[in-house]
């Protein structure tokens, strides 16, 4: 995976010069932002710990801080990782754990630049928290498969060039057996979306209809079958992509309440306050945790204890947000904007008190519900036992649906 | 204290059935959505065939003056109907708010009679022109930003206020020379804007009032208008506790329906234990929701002296439990929970709505540390 032992040649004051030459060749007040940016992947300084060549350098994950700081203070252009979350957080770490040299060096500058956006092809209307029940069919036909099905709540679908796909190619084998993992171009004529209007108002998600898609055998990522342990790569990250980015102090949704809490001396009350204390202790608690399992997880990929992470992180986000709409009282009782609109990016700690309310409900669901995750800690951290299942060793065909 | 009824009567069985049935034929939640989004205050259809045509907009108005000469616990019976349905109907404001109001002036005057009347009959729809999230039960009548001047005319803004875009008229405390007041102005008034909100709450939007020397008709004076508001408000948050545990009620059902049906690994999602757990939790919250808010509308059915302590527990408590319960709707229902489409996204955004209307529950805590005598600590 991502880790090659090169660490040693790598450190701190290497990383500065390379930086220092990065922006001395491509200065950011003269340089085109994509170029700086394709400059800035070819320059190993992208994601320091992913393999050179690709991005990186082979360099401690942890350094990636002193980069990203040089190249803020020098005022160079970011990739707007809101933009392409899914793209950074999930389908790279895929592709670098499971892709063919080939796929990576097709896929992965242009995911970092942003310049091709990705989404996720996971969830169906019967596999959500149940993913490996999917239905989803992927058939062989000469050098291709085709895929048909119907996926659902695919967050930035709208605006994708490519997407990560699940589909089964062995109906005959249990649930989690069958499956494979495929990389989709999203402008394939058989792929239609649909915009879902959310409860913010806007269609951040959609639906997604595959009608005799096509894709070819080279965009499988790893073997035909082992597409749920490929899948399981994908969702561990996507638990840390989600709360287990490194924050300030006051960093995130504290930090905007605190600000209100400070600047309205008038919508104090003890209740409220006591209230926002604990709240402020827990989110500076759950922060220093997750610069403790981050000091971990330098290496390799996360394991089940990034559940903790976005556990804690969608716990903390949904009650400071309820927090602040009871603050603001009258305020509160309003609402910045319903229109339908499409969502060029998702900030969960943008727009208004309201907004933030309501789009933190997601954080519980996406990306693995709460209830799932307790599952996995306590299945896989501690080590009790699981449910008894029925639905494992039964090929797929077989299963009531 | 004489021992409160605590139950449903027969009667209150037999309004609860009319309602629920005219509700579930005219207000299922699609209808809801669509009006929401129709841009109007309220469902004007649905407010006849509920307000005039049942009666229920005159259940808290004496027979003698166009009512029902019933009492807050059989308008307590339809808020919980209301809050069940999030029927978006004017029913908190006009017929529990500004009736309230009018209730507390003195019902000898004509042009209060009138008003009442217009109210009673729902020929007319009235709203109190104070911020929703005015606390009930606190000191004092809300502050009045409404001048009164000597032409008898008001000028000043009013925000927030619900009701106010589908009223015929507001009732709106001022300060003028006389002191403080309550007045009745006319919303067709070329003086009178009402300008709507975009509220988190679809269902009961806000609007901003503003009065430019609109001519108004003074109801009650420094001697009574505080009182009348006070009392009005009093009832409305002692009733709005059944409108949440309505709302509550719905969501549960909802819930335990939805996770009887949805299969996932091969068994419905409410066979596991760590979510019968979680709905068994929500139905104790509802049973202790209940008896707070029948109790607050048995207070003020019968003018106990506990009523203030009656009401600042039902809100401090059916708040939080209306909240929790749709939190938990959202949540169990999963994605689909999380879309436009589906209901829950209304009784969510009520129930948060809710919780700030007519005093938070830390402000009904408040309140109740002074009257259950559990001071703050000093300094
Ligand atoms: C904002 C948002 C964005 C999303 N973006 C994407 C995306 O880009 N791509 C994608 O593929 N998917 C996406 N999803 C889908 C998401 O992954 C699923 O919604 C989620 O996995 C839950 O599945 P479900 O909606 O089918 O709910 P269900 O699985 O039906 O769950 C309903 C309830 O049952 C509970 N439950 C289920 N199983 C158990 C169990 N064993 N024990 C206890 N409780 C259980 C759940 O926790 C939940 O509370 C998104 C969802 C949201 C809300």
């Amino acid at each position: 995976m991502s880790t090659t032992g090169h660490h040693a040649t790598v450190d701190a004051d290497e990383l500065r010069r390379r930086v220092r030459e990065l922006l001395d060749a491509h200065p950011p007040a003269t340089t085109d932002r994509l170029d700086f940016l394709r400059a800035r992947f070819d320059a190993g300084l992208a994601w320091v710990h992913y393999p050179a060549g690709l991005g990186g350098l082979d360099a401690p994950r942890s350094l990636q801080a002193v980069v990203d700081a040089e190249l803020e203070a020098a005022g160079a252009p970011d990739n707007d990782p809101r933009r392409i979350g899914i793209g950074l957080g999930m389908a790279a770490p895929t592709i670098l754990g499971f892709g063919t040299d080939e796929q990576r060096q097709r896929l992965l500058r242009p995911l970092w630049t942003g310049e091709e956006v990705w989404c996720q092809l996971f969830s169906e209307p019967g596999a959500g928290s149940d993913l490996a029940a999917l239905a989803t069919r992927a058939v062989r036909d000469g050098d291709d498969w085709v895929v048909d099905g119907q996926k659902v709540w695919t967050s930035s679908a709208h605006l994708a060039r490519w997407a990560i796909l699940i589909a089964r190619t062995d109906p005959d084998q249990p649930k989690h057996r069958g499956i494979s993992y495929f990389i989709c171009d999203m402008t394939d004529p058989g792929v239609e979306v649909r915009p879902l209007r959310q409860i913010t108002g806007e269609a951040e998600f959609n639906e997604v209809f595959l009608t005799g898609v096509r894709i070819p055998d080279s965009r499988r990522l790893g073997g035909i079958g082992e597409g749920w342990r490929v899948a399981q790569t994908t969702l561990m990250n996507e638990r840390v992509a989600i709360g287990g980015g490194r924050i300030p102090r006051e960093g995130g949704m504290i930090g905007l309440v605190a600000g209100v809490w400070r600047e309205r001396p008038e919508l104090r009350t003890h209740d409220l306050h006591q209230r926002l204390l604990r709240l402020w202790t827990e989110s500076e608690a759950a922060r220093l945790a997750g610069e403790r399992l981050r000091r971990q997880l330098a290496v390799g990929q996360p394991g089940p204890e990034g559940s903790a992470m976005k556990l804690a992180f969608a716990r903390l986000n949904q009650h400071i947000s309820a927090l602040e709409v009871e603050l603001l009282g009258e305020e509160g009782l309003l609402y910045d904007d319903w229109t339908l609109r499409r969502p060029e990016l998702v900030d969960f700690t943008g727009r208004e008190a309201g907004y933030r309310y309501l789009r933190a409900k997601g954080n519980s669901i996406e990306g693995g519900t709460s209830e799932v995750l307790l599952n996995i800690i306590a299945e896989r951290v501690l080590g009790l036992p699981p449910e008894p299942r029925t639905d494992k060793d039964v090929p797929w065909k077989d299963l009531p649906r | 204290m004489s021992t409160p009824d605590l139950l449903y009567s027969e009667a209150e069985d037999d309004l609860r059935a009319a309602v629920r049935s005219l509700l579930t034929d005219r207000c299922p939640p699609a209808s809801v959505l669509s009006e929401a989004e129709s841009g109007r205050a309220h469902d004007i259809a649905l407010w006849r065939a509920l307000g005039t045509e049942m009666g229920t907009a005159g259940l808290l108005v004496p027979d003698k003056l166009g009512g029902q000469g019933a009492t807050a616990r059989e308008a307590a019976v339809v808020m919980e109907e209301l809050g069940r349905a999030v029927a978006p109907v004017p029913y908190l404001t006009s017929a529990v708010l500004a009736a309230g109001a009018l209730l507390g002036c003195d019902t000898d005057q004509e042009a209060v009679a009138r008003l009442l009347g217009a109210l009673a009959e729902g020929r007319s729809v009235g709203a109190l022109a104070v911020p929703l999230s005015t606390a009930a039960g606190a000191p004092g009548a809300p502050a009045a930003t409404v001048r009164a001047d000597g032409d008898g005319t008001l000028s000043g803004q009013v925000t927030g206020v619900a009701g106010a875009a589908g009223a015929d008229v507001l009732l709106v405390p001022a300060t003028g020379a006389d002191g403080y007041g309550l007045y009745a102005v006319e919303t067709a008034e070329t003086s009178v804007t009402v300008e709507p909100l975009t509220s988190l709450d679809l269902t009961r939007p806000l609007a901003a009032v503003t009065l430019t020397g609109a001519p108004a008709r003074r109801l009650a004076g420094p001697d009574r208008a505080a009182a009348a508001i006070g009392r009005a408000l009093l009832t409305g948050a002692g009733l709005l506790a059944s409108e949440q545990l309505g709302v509550a009620e719905w969501c549960l059902t909802e819930t335990v329906r939805h996770t009887k049906e949805r299969h996932q690994f091969g068994r419905p999602i409410g066979s596991f234990q760590a979510l019968k757990h979680r709905m068994a939790a929500l139905w104790l919250d509802l049973v202790s929701a209940r008896a707070t808010a029948r109790y607050a509308a048995d207070a003020l059915a019968t003018d106990s002296p506990d009523t203030p302590v009656a009401v600042a527990v039902a809100q401090a408590h059916c708040a939080e439990v209306a909240v929790r319960a749709a939190e938990e709707c959202v949540q169990l229902h999963g994605g689909i929970g999380m879309t436009w489409e589906h209901p829950a996204h209304l009784y969510l955004k009520r129930a948060k709505a809710d919780e700030i209307a007519l005093g938070t529950p830390g402000r009904h805590r408040q309140a109740l540390a002074g009257l259950v005598d559990l001071a703050a600590p000093a300094g």
